[in-house]
């Protein structure tokens, strides 16, 4: 007996210690995609729960039309969507079509995981790539070949809370406010002894410092990609002021009590905040809040304007895993997605913007609790989300040194030096 | 005459045992099998891995060892060691100490004992994840229980789990609260097995509880106890999902408490450098293996198996 105890003390002891080694280890997802000849069913991953339903909708309105391709929506958040993507890449056994982000295009391009899709556009009669802005299609373009077709796009407003405005007998944020007009009717708004505060400065980049970077004619990366924007004056200097919102102005709870505990988008929910910058893939969030609480009442404007105007937008696009066995019926499917009548159905579901032109109409008339025409109207002064092949690596950077000057623990200046530094040194292996 | 016969012996025997070690072998196969699937291939993969740098999909690139070179002069992996070492240090002396305690406790004859084991057994029923959740509530800074209850006995709020001072020790607390369930269960198993006739003995001889739990039930329990403690600090050592759930990223005091593991994730799932990853995962192998076989050797000083 007492033998078999010591045993038994061995054999966990080893095999929890081999357990350390098995984390290390990707697992295979298997292919969902039948061999079967006739009814073929294509796999199409996302990562929004959100959108599901739209995605649905319209993977249906395909398969009326080719009643021998079916279509599985398969969504997987977003923190473990390119977890899986890349141990599906490789065992080779990727999703037939696939949502793809600007952050991670290059690196799955470059690795060959993607279906050339140039030619497949040329000679379609369903699409044109003329329907989409020029920008949204370069997303998905590497060394002139086109992977993707776009799906949609994104930009940042600015949501504010009605009765708070009211009750402080202020007007609504509109297209003429300033930086200067911002900080005014924040400090005005922001009351502590209620908990009710006038922004949410949290650390975020795209719906946050980014924005406000680039009103300030800074950059986060030039488009030539090979130096950090974070060394830049104008750079440092708007993060500087969106920091200073919760030191200095204290017109934002700090970034030290969002990490112990509380939450920018719930406060926003909850009428806690009066202001707040939002992309638009958080609307049905929003939406669904205001349907639940019929006291909260909010309303969207253009963001306020700093040395100009600008703000932050980025795309999803439809990609084809380069192995699919059904590559052919996959095009099909992504080419329908790439057509007007998809589109309106994308648009009608209120999922995301659709990246078709002139097509965004439906979408804001699919929300009839906000007025979401402000979205649309920031993607001419609109700046790409930064991305380039090193992302992974100087993504985190950001992070990791703003942290602490967003705890007032070291200057913005500093963060910002430090993270150009280790950015610059991730830009220069990229070839 | 003699070496004939042994010879014979010798074969006839080892026929029998060969069919012994078929059965034998075929009966574990199964589990070998998964263990040499599931297991110990990734660990030599994981291994290999740490010599290489990884573009990810499987390309990697042989480095030799530019990843150790890197590892030993990283000061995120020496705080991140030093990190696991501080958890590992209170969780189990701290665990495995409660839990014989309440062991003890629940073995004697209270009302409602199995209504007690029930409670202590909880946590390992639920989720880490979603201990992890209940228990950020309890640490949050502005609107937590916690803080709730410091503020009515007049002691100043404190930031639990954003200031680099207290973060682990929040993360300690919950790392003894949840090992305290397993631990109790399996050393009751082992206090039930220690005769009762030992301590009818002590009775007569005079004996109070104090001796009779030192003298009795400590040296008897000590092999199930050894079981507790090398499982706790393994587990100890591979800390990571409290660390995750808990402490976000944009958290400043993350460099105070991230562990070897979380670091590996990081680097690993994250960064996408599963070359550097892997090394770092190969270092805190290379500390459970060092301070098992310690272990190994030191229980011959304290454990009874009789």
């Amino acid at each position: 007996m007492k033998k078999s105890l010591k045993k038994l003390v061995a054999m966990t002891a080893c095999s929890l210690m081999l357990s350390t080694a098995l984390t290390g280890c990707s697992t295979k997802t298997p292919t969902s995609g039948s061999s079967a000849s006739s009814p073929v069913t294509l796999t199409y991953a996302i990562w929004d729960v959100n959108q599901e339903p739209g995605m649905k909708a319209m993977a249906e309105a395909f398969t009326k039309k080719n009643p021998n391709i079916k279509v599985k929506v398969e969504v997987t958040p977003w923190d473990q969507y390119w977890t899986k993507l890349e141990a599906a890449g490789t065992g080779g056994a990727l999703p037939d079509v696939f949502w793809m982000h600007s952050s991670n295009f290059d690196k799955y391009s470059n690795a060959d995981m993607l279906l050339d899709l140039t030619d497949k556009i040329k000679t379609s009669t369903e699409v044109k790539l003329s329907n989409f802005p020029t920008p949204l299609v370069d997303l998905y373009a590497n060394n002139g070949k086109n992977y993707g077709l776009p799906k949609d796009y994104d930009t940042i407003c600015l949501w504010y809370n009605k009765d708070l405005f009211d009750n402080a007998k202020i007007a609504y944020p509109d297209s003429t406010w300033d930086w200067a007009k911002f900080l005014d009717v924040a400090q005005k708004l922001t009351d502590t002894s209620k908990g009710i505060y006038g922004y949410t400065a949290n650390l975020d980049g795209q719906q946050g410092y980014y924005n406000f970077v680039y009103q300030n004619n800074g950059t986060i990366l030039p488009d030539d990609k090979k130096t950090s924007g974070f060394s830049l004056p104008a750079t440092k200097e708007a993060i500087q002021f969106y920091v200073d919102l919760s030191l200095k102005y204290k017109v934002s709870p700090t970034q030290e009590q969002f990490d112990g505990g509380m939450n920018a988008a719930d406060m926003l929910k909850s009428g806690k905040v009066a202001m707040a910058t939002y992309g638009s893939w958080m609307v049905a969030d929003f939406k669904a809040a205001a349907q639940k609480d019929t006291t909260l009442h909010l309303g969207l404007a253009a963001l306020p304007k700093g040395k100009t105007n600008a703000t932050i937008y980025n795309g999803l696009g439809n990609v084809i895993a380069n192995n699919s066995k059904h590559a052919q019926e996959a095009w099909k499917f992504v080419e329908y997605m790439g057509t007007e009548e998809a589109n309106v159905i994308q648009a009608n579901s209120g999922a995301a913007i659709p990246a078709f032109k002139n097509v965004d109409k439906g979408w804001i008339e699919a929300t009839k609790e906000f007025d979401l025409s402000a979205y649309p109207a920031m993607l001419p002064i609109s700046h790409i989300f930064a991305y380039s092949k090193s992302k992974p690596t100087w993504d985190p950077l950001q992070d990791k040194y703003l942290k602490e000057a967003f705890y007032g623990k070291t200057t913005v200046s500093d963060a910002c030096d430090k993270i150009a530094k280790e950015m610059n040194a991730a830009l220069a292996t990229e070839k | 005459m003699q070496t004939q016969l042994n010879k014979h012996k010798k074969i006839k025997l080892s026929k029998a045992k060969l069919s012994d070690y078929t059965w034998g072998y075929l009966m574990i196969a199964p589990t070998i099998l998964g263990l040499i699937v599931l297991n110990i291939w990734p660990l030599i993969q994981t291994f290999y891995l740490s010599f290489q740098s990884s573009a990810g999909f499987g390309i990697t690139k042989f480095v030799g060892l530019d990843n150790y070179k890197k590892l030993i002069a990283d000061p995120e992996v020496l705080k991140a060691t030093i990190n696991t070492f501080k958890y590992t240090l209170a969780v189990v002396p701290l665990g495995v100490f409660l839990s014989l305690i309440i062991a003890v406790l629940l073995n004697t004859n209270i009302k409602g004992k199995s209504l007690y084991r029930t409670i202590y057994f909880l946590p390992i029923i639920a989720a880490p994840a979603a201990i992890a959740m209940v228990w950020k509530w309890l640490f949050m800074s502005d609107f937590g229980l916690i803080n709730l209850i410091f503020k009515g006995v007049g002691l100043p709020a404190v930031n639990w789990l954003t200031s680099s001072g207290t973060a682990l020790f929040a993360i300690i607390v919950v790392g003894v609260w949840s090992s305290l369930g397993f631990n109790m269960i399996i050393l009751l198993a082992g206090l039930q097995e220690i005769p009762t006739s030992f301590y009818e003995a002590a009775d007569i001889d005079g004996a109070g509880p104090v001796r009779k739990f030192f003298k009795i039930t400590l040296p008897l329990v000590s092999p199930t106890m050894f079981f507790v403690v090398i499982t706790t600090l393994i587990g100890s050592l591979q800390v990571f999902d409290y660390i995750f759930m808990m402490i976000t990223k944009t958290n400043a005091a993350l460099g105070s408490v991230q562990s070897l593991v979380y670091l590996f994730y990081d680097y690993s799932f994250i960064q996408l450098n599963k070359g550097y990853g892997s090394a770092i995962i190969v270092w805190l192998f290379i500390i459970i293996m060092v301070i098992t076989a310690i272990q190994l050797k030191l229980q011959k000083k304290w454990v009874h198996y009789d």
